[in-house]
């Protein structure tokens, strides 16, 4: 039973949060580094250049990287304190294991101990119940040769076919929405783009907040002429000075680009040639569209009639555009129907791979990109590979030296784990770089599912909320302690290198999987010795999938400041804008432009439904979540970062004055938000940038403070993403 | 070394978007080494997320000198005022009751007013103001003329400043929208069914558009 050791409080006081702080070597003025090397943050999909001052093993400083382009030593505030994260007070310096007796829940142990005892209950549980009864939990805050490493574990290791990530929380929906339109799910155009772009539409993006950089990319274009359409039902920082603000209601982004794809028609802004020439699928569409009246798109989406007909006019008569989605749009349980509506109007447009003609999703993770493609998702092989392909599986299992019948086939999403373990189909658990008892929704019910797990292995280098039901924990390594490849946010492939050891007993998180392999007695396939090595055989296994990185080597990443994927060859550039004409796609073969075998995009019809839960008269108020610029997730990093955490000390309840009033509430008062899952108490911050029917509350923090406890497990269908962006509360001033 | 003649300090409040970059990373600077000299603050939450990001206007006749009864605080050559001088700085908080912008500090463990100095270990070297460097908005940006001019052309750049009687120019340039500014609005103001402050009208947000 894996409860908690100890009480909340005993574990805290053990394991923090404490907060880190520039002391010591790090205030000092006049320090010489022994020395400065190029990396890039930790944190977001941007993952922005930066250089990191190392004095005897450790960081104590940074520079800005002003040479690499994408971010020209541009930071936001988590990147400028990203280095206080080192030699942290928190830091796990030894495994441990599970004590009760221990004031702290734990107690130190030798390695290669904790090492044999996980080897020892994974064979326990899976001789017992079966391969599938132990699952893993990985994360997208990886490199590249690490989610690859994890998904080639459980599948030729393990033998297990429930392995999933924690990119289910934030891509799938997109990815999902590309693959079905384009066949493939990649930022279709570099950032550069942007600023050459006529309208800049942004729908569910917080970009001031959730990718601080790419606002200058925004206000650049902001300088060059175009009209910038924001779509939020709040008034985040990049919304204030747009053009067109269009507040929707949350969970109808997919009436509003129904709405507007009706109004394209009506009027004739629509790129016959493009369509005809480029896409199938539009009559279907167009007929659906029939019924999105610019009356039926206001009274379902809340946004008044004349800002769509001007919304439409913008984006229709544009010459050239730029279309940005994240979250906003994608936590939903229909998220892979608004990526659809979004896609619709861009290929409606024709405006697609062209110069200062794009469409993105905003990567959140770090790895957000790389960490989707070769394997660590439930249902996926390396290089973007299909699990259930048999051509595609008889490749890996060529590349990995088995059967191709020894490979599990597809398992289930982890939200879906979580319910397998609380219904007792999965008894163990390997997490590492997850940390869903904070980031998963409903996680009340997270945490009575860890409680029954016979055996639960955490990876991490800080003791993360839900690693405090583990029974043993691996001290992992901190991204500037290991070496690798990550993909960010344009598609472009690059290189985060090591720049300390880690300290004490803590090992790079893929010694520690191959440390666990071995002690099973199934080492082969995982006696690497370097990441440049893993790297090599993830070339080779994604060569000829669509996600490509057989021509990408680390040195070329060095001189070219990152490859764009595809990369078939070491002769081959990159390819830095998806859809142009002639560039390489090894699907449609000079048949088009997109990811088919004719070489077409697909409209898709994206169907309408109220979210999972609306309001009612019990629960009256939709309740939206996010997050602020301080924190990053799940808070493990930033919420040990003293800085960080003065910028926001706790969570807190947007209410806009109009529902502050019916309800009584003052700015600042402690106010209760009650789902029918769980509640809140947080202080009021009350602010006409929201929407009267709608309360805001960002989800970086754990236990009594996590917004998570509120929201619903309500799932996509085909993304299983979580509907993180609305569900449906009541709220009122706590008792003093 | 000194801050090259060509090289101009240029603030964009439009484009500010209240991260505090600047904030966390001023405090990263050599010569304030774990002092953050900057300040960023809203105008007014409740109304709008707008937030201003000040730093020394570095004033070509500054009043922070002009009442310092010990002479502590300097200018460079290069039109830079300097933060207190150690030896002369007798704590008297004159400075920062009279700078018309409210930028010096008073250190009062340290007993010495400390201000922002544009990152003078890093300016006077050829290198931009840490603010400057990390401002994910570009709404702190360090460089010349020209290429302000360039990057933003729809935008004009001011030094005046009138408080009262006085005016005041200074090193530091602020930048204004050439066109209409940005309205404060309400987001009921967009809605399908809004209940409309008189303030806040449709007709106001349609303003924005420009067109």
């Amino acid at each position: 039973m894996a409860k908690l050791p100890v009480s909340i409080e005993a574990l805290t006081k053990g394991f923090g949060p404490h907060t880190a702080q520039s002391i010591g070597k790090r205030v000092e003025t006049g320090i010489e580094p022994d020395r400065v090397v190029n990396t890039h943050c930790c944190f977001c999909g941007q993952q922005c250049g930066i250089q990191l001052k190392v004095k005897e093993n450790e960081v104590i400083g940074f520079e800005p990287r002003d040479s690499f382009p994408f971010n020209q030593g541009m930071l936001c505030p988590k990147g400028v304190k990203r280095y206080l994260q080192g030699s942290h007070p928190d830091r796990l310096l030894t495994a441990l294991e599970r004590n009760s007796e221990s004031s702290s829940g734990f107690i130190p142990i030798d390695y290669n101990k904790a090492i044999e005892r996980t080897a020892k209950e994974i064979t326990r549980i899976q001789s017992s119940f079966g391969a599938d009864a132990f699952a893993i939990l990985s994360g997208a805050s990886l490199t590249t040769e690490k989610t690859y490493l994890m998904g080639k574990f459980a599948r030729i290791c393990l033998k297990t076919a429930n392995i999933d990530y924690n990119g289910r929380l934030c891509m799938v929906s997109a990815a999902a929405g590309n693959k079905k339109a384009f066949g493939i799910d990649r930022a279709a155009n570099p950032w550069s783009d942007i600023p050459k772009a006529e309208v800049v539409w942004i729908s569910g993006a917080n970009i001031a907040e959730c990718a601080p950089i790419t606002t200058n990319y925004v206000w650049q274009a902001r300088e060059n002429g175009a009209k910038i359409i924001v779509v939020d039902p709040r008034i985040t920082p990049i919304a204030r000075t747009c053009h067109l603000f269009l507040p929707v209601k949350p969970g109808r982004d997919v009436a509003l680009f129904n709405g507007i794809l009706h109004l394209m028609i009506e009027h004739n802004w629509i790129n016959h040639e493009f369509i005809n020439s480029h896409t199938v699928g539009f009559e279907a569409v167009a007929q659906h569209v029939k019924e999105w009246t610019p009356k039926k798109t206001a009274e379902v989406t809340g946004i008044a009639e004349k800002l769509i007909r001007k919304a439409a006019e913008l984006w229709g008569r544009a010459e050239s555009s730029f279309l940005l989605h994240a979250r906003g749009i994608e936590h939903h349980s229909h998220g892979v129907e608004n990526v659809l509506g979004a896609i619709n109007i861009v290929l409606a447009s024709g405006r697609i791979g062209r110069e200062g003609c794009g469409y993105a999703t905003i990567t959140g993770q770090g790895n957000g990109q790389g960490g989707r493609e070769h394997g660590q998702k439930c249902d996926q092989l390396p290089g973007g590979r299909d699990i259930s392909n048999p051509e595609h599986r008889a490749y890996i299992a060529k590349v990995w030296g088995v059967n191709p019948d020894e490979l599990p086939q597809a398992g289930v999403d982890a939200y879906e784990i979580m319910r397998k373990i609380e219904r007792g189909e999965i008894r163990g658990l390997l997490t590492i770089c997850f940390n869903p008892k904070v980031s998963l929704p409903d996680n009340n019910f997270v945490t009575r599912a860890l409680e029954k797990l016979e055996f639960y292995a955490a990876i991490d280098f800080f003791l993360n909320e839900t690693a405090h039901h583990a029974d043993i924990v691996l001290p992992g390594s901190l991204h500037e302690e290991d070496e690798g490849v990550v993909t960010q946010i344009e598609g472009r492939v690059i290189k985060i290198n090591k720049v300390v050891d880690p300290p004490g007993d803590a090992k790079q998180d893929w010694k520690i999987i191959q440390d666990i392999a071995k002690s099973l007695g199934r080492e082969r396939g995982f006696t690497f010795s370097t990441p440049a090595e893993i790297f090599q055989e993830l070339r080779i296994a994604s060569k000829g999938g669509i996600a490509d990185y057989s021509g990408i080597t680390y040195d070329r990443i060095e001189q070219q400041n990152g490859i764009f994927w595809p990369c078939p060859s070491e002769e081959h550039t990159g390819t830095v804008r998806l859809f142009e004409e002639g560039s390489f796609n090894p699907i449609a073969k000079g048949n088009g432009r997109f990811y088919f075998p004719d070489g077409k995009a697909r409209f898709n019809l994206a169907l309408y439904k109220p979210p999972a839960e609306d309001v009612d008269e019990e629960f009256p108020i939709i309740l939206t979540t996010g997050r602020v610029v301080s924190h990053f997730l799940s808070g493990t990093q930033t919420r040990r970062i003293g800085p960080l955490v003065d910028q926001t000390p706790s969570p807190f309840v947007e209410i806009h004055p109009r529902l502050a009033d019916r309800l009584g509430i003052k700015n600042g008062d402690m106010t209760t938000v009650v789902s029918r899952r769980g509640e809140i108490t947080i202080k009021a911050q009350i602010v006409n940038t929201i929407r009267p029917d709608t309360v805001f509350i960002p989800y970086h923090w754990p236990g009594k403070q996590s917004a998570n406890q509120l929201t619903i497990a309500a799932q996509d269908p085909i993304s299983k993403i979580p509907e993180y962006k609305v569900c449906a509360v009541k709220l009122f001033r706590a008792e003093q | 070394m000194s801050v090259p003649d060509n090289l101009g300090f240029f603030i964009d409040p439009n484009r500010c978007i209240g991260c505090q970059s600047c904030v966390q990373a001023c405090s990263e600077c050599d010569t304030h080494k774990g002092k953050s000299m900057i300040q960023l603050q809203y105008v007014d939450r409740s109304s709008s997320i707008q937030t201003v990001p000040v730093v020394c206007m570095h004033c070509s006749s500054p009043t922070c000198a002009e009442v310092c009864p010990s002479d502590a605080i300097k200018r460079t050559e290069d039109g830079v005022m300097q933060t207190a001088r150690k030896p002369r700085c007798i704590a008297c908080s004159n400075c920062v009751l009279a700078c018309p912008f409210g930028i010096p500090k008073m250190q009062t463990e340290l007993e010495m007013m400390m201000k922002c100095d544009m990152c003078y270990d890093r300016s006077s070297v050829g290198k931009k103001p840490m603010c400057a460097t990390v401002c994910p908005s570009q709404a702190l940006f360090f460089g010349t003329k020209e290429e302000i001019e360039k990057l933003r052309p729809r935008s004009q750049v001011s030094n005046e400043f009138k408080f009262g009687k006085q005016i005041i120019k200074t090193k530091v340039h602020i930048m204004l929208p050439k066109f209409t500014p940005t309205k404060v609005l309400d987001v009921t103001a967009a809605m399908h069914e809004p209940v409309v402050d008189k303030n806040f009208d449709l007709e106001s947000l349609l303003d924005n558009f420009e067109v």
